[in-house]
């Protein structure tokens, strides 16, 4: 299959994901079709308020994780290399910690977090990881130090989450939906929020894609050609810093999507980064989106933790590929 | 011993000094490559070639001296323009997932711009130098999925498709085996003396290195000296550089450096 019809069979998958994402809910299918046939004013709130903007929003998270994985990947030519490698998750993790600590009346000047909400304390706090990274690692001269550095940081960050909710034992119940992750909250400001930044970072990411193809040549290569390569690192670091904020802030932290949406490109064709990308964001949203709609579906009427589920699919998946590369060698 | 910088050279240094933190691999070293030659750069292990290929070839910043291309300091090329002069091949490559005309294509970076798509002219390029290489019956195959040889065609023929008036390649001919070490050989000298480029190399083997213009010889102890196989041989350049005597031979107007088994050194 040649890749421009996978983009449009990929399209179509999505769009009828969408649409049956709008009958699956706490009520079940039969009687959502009914529903839909003489929609009462209850039933018009549930698919334009929840159930429409929780699809789109989820393809739109999926997707941009996708897209921060495949760049993360191409920087640091590492195929294990995943969109919180800068430490993004436990950083967001301890902003929202402080936030919920900070509402649950626990004030050591934190209180300005509580008024960002959740959302805000989750991008603030990835920013702030971010920032320690790449403090920690002298800037972005040497990607070996980069990952080591976001390795540490997501530690501490870690251990400092957990030594607070020791504390408040309570908030670690809220504390757990948003480390899961979670699309149940999606608005239609998410969604508008999730997908102009994605349109932003797609166009970025695409413009710049021969840099991450001359990066797989090796450094030096890279180079030689005529990039700086600071100034590439520092420009794709930053799309990654801000999607994966982005998505952190809206939906918590959903892992797995962003490993295994270019490695799912990249079992199919041999592709250029500019067409990995759009792949891998393609493919990244259709993951997060099935995985949605099976987190509603499969314990109907309760709910399961998307992230759950994306890394049950993502797990298996890349345990599939490790089984089929050790047969193949 | 130090050779006369002047405009005949594409690419020259002066009292360069090269090394990593503290350590100083190279001291003070001046050469110059001529243009429309191939030079050739041999030393024993860790006498420290690629440092200095990859501080002529702009990848490194000296510690002290400086690197000159086209007669103007390094530095004073943008980015770009350096990149359309001087082209430059690693030893070892990472095998990449892109296919060889993806990678090939690389070439062509910086003639456009980031937006750009392939002119017919880059294709034209890579077409030609695909041939030239002869990669081009698997042009739409992975890197991965090449053999050693292969991939080093792909990587030849990428470092050909910038068109660079300066080639710098550190060890090209390493992990293959001999006849495709030969056709490489023929390749950069064909480069030399047929397309006027300036070439510019390590090479391990010995009887490969000596069928070059010029050799730079690199010892142990720094820069031993740089002048044609002829005047390197007559000064016995080789075994101060190799701590041994190094026997060289000529078998039909063709230096061969003959390994010395059976005899004790001296």
């Amino acid at each position: 299959m040649r890749f421009g019809r996978w983009l449009l069979v990929g399209g179509a998958i999505c769009i009828i994901l969408l649409l049956i994402g709008l009958l699956i809910g706490t009520t079940g299918i039969v009687r959502s079709l009914t529903e839909l046939r003489h929609p009462d004013s209850e039933a018009l709130v549930v698919f334009w308020q929840i159930r429409l903007p929780r699809s789109l929003g989820a393809w739109c998270a999926g997707a941009l994780l996708g897209l921060a994985g495949c760049i993360a990947q191409g920087v640091f030519r590492n195929p294990l290399a995943e969109p919180y490698l800068l430490g993004t998750a436990s950083g967001a993790a301890l902003g929202v910690a402080l936030c919920l600590l900070s509402l649950d009346g626990v004030a050591f000047g934190i209180a300005w977090l509580g008024a960002l909400g959740v959302t805000g304390a989750a991008c603030v706090g990835a920013a702030g990881a971010i920032a320690l990274t790449l403090a920690l690692s002298r800037g972005v001269v040497q990607t070996a130090s980069l990952l080591l550095a976001g390795v540490v940081v997501a530690f501490l960050l870690s251990a400092i989450t957990s030594l607070l909710l020791l504390t408040k034992p309570d908030i670690w119940l809220s504390m757990q939906s948003f480390l899961l992750g979670s699309t149940a909250l999606i608005g239609w400001f998410a969604v508008l929020l999730l997908f102009a930044v994605l349109c932003v970072a797609l166009v970025v990411a695409i413009a710049l894609a021969k840099g991450l193809d001359a990066l797989t040549l090796g450094e030096d290569t890279a180079q030689s050609l005529g990039l700086s390569l600071p100034m590439l690192r520092l420009a794709f670091l930053g799309l990654v810093a801000v999607t994966t904020a982005t998505v952190v802030g809206q939906c918590g932290v959903i892992g797995f999507v962003g490993l295994v949406a270019p490695h799912l490109v990249r079992q199919l064709f041999e592709l250029d980064h500019r067409r990995l990308l759009l792949g891998s964001a393609l493919s990244g949203g259709m993951l997060l989106q099935a995985a949605d709609l099976l987190s509603r579906w499969l314990l109907q009427p309760a709910e399961l933790p998307v992230g759950a589920v994306t890394a049950c699919l993502g797990g298996s998946y890349l345990i599939v590929l490790l089984w089929r590369r050790n047969r193949d060698n | 011993m130090i050779t006369k910088l002047s405009s005949t050279h594409a690419l020259s240094c002066t009292s360069l000094s090269l090394g990593y933190g503290q350590r100083l691999v190279l001291r003070d070293v001046s050469i110059g490559v001529q243009r429309g030659t191939w030079t050739a750069v041999v030393g024993p292990n860790g006498a420290g070639k690629s440092t200095l290929l990859r501080a002529l070839a702009g990848l490194t910043v000296p510690q002290a001296g400086e690197v000159q291309l086209e007669d103007q300091p390094l530095q004073h090329w943008s980015r770009r323009a350096r990149g359309q002069r001087l082209a430059w091949l690693a030893q070892a490559v990472p095998a990449s997932e892109l296919t060889a005309y993806t990678v090939v294509a690389l070439g062509r970076l910086a003639h456009g711009h980031w937006f750009s798509q392939e002119t017919s002219r880059d294709r034209a390029i890579i077409e030609r130098v695909m041939r030239a290489t002869g990669s081009l019956d698997y042009a739409d195959r992975r890197l991965s999925t090449l053999s050693g040889g292969e991939r080093q065609r792909v990587h030849l023929a990428r470092m050909l498709a910038v068109e660079a008036g300066v080639l710098v390649l550190d060890e090209p001919t390493t992990h293959l085996d001999p006849p495709h070490q030969e056709d490489i050989v023929r390749l950069l000298r064909s480069q030399a003396h047929g397309c006027g480029v300036t070439v510019l190399s390590a090479i391990h083997d010995l009887s490969l290195a000596l069928a070059a213009d010029q050799l730079i010889v690199l010892g142990a102890a720094g820069l031993i000296g740089q002048g044609t196989v002829a005047e390197i041989l007559e000064r016995d350049w080789l075994s101060i550089a190799f701590g041994e005597a190094v026997s060289v031979v000529q078998v039909d107007g063709q230096y061969v450096w003959r390994p010395r088994l059976g005899e004790s050194g001296t």
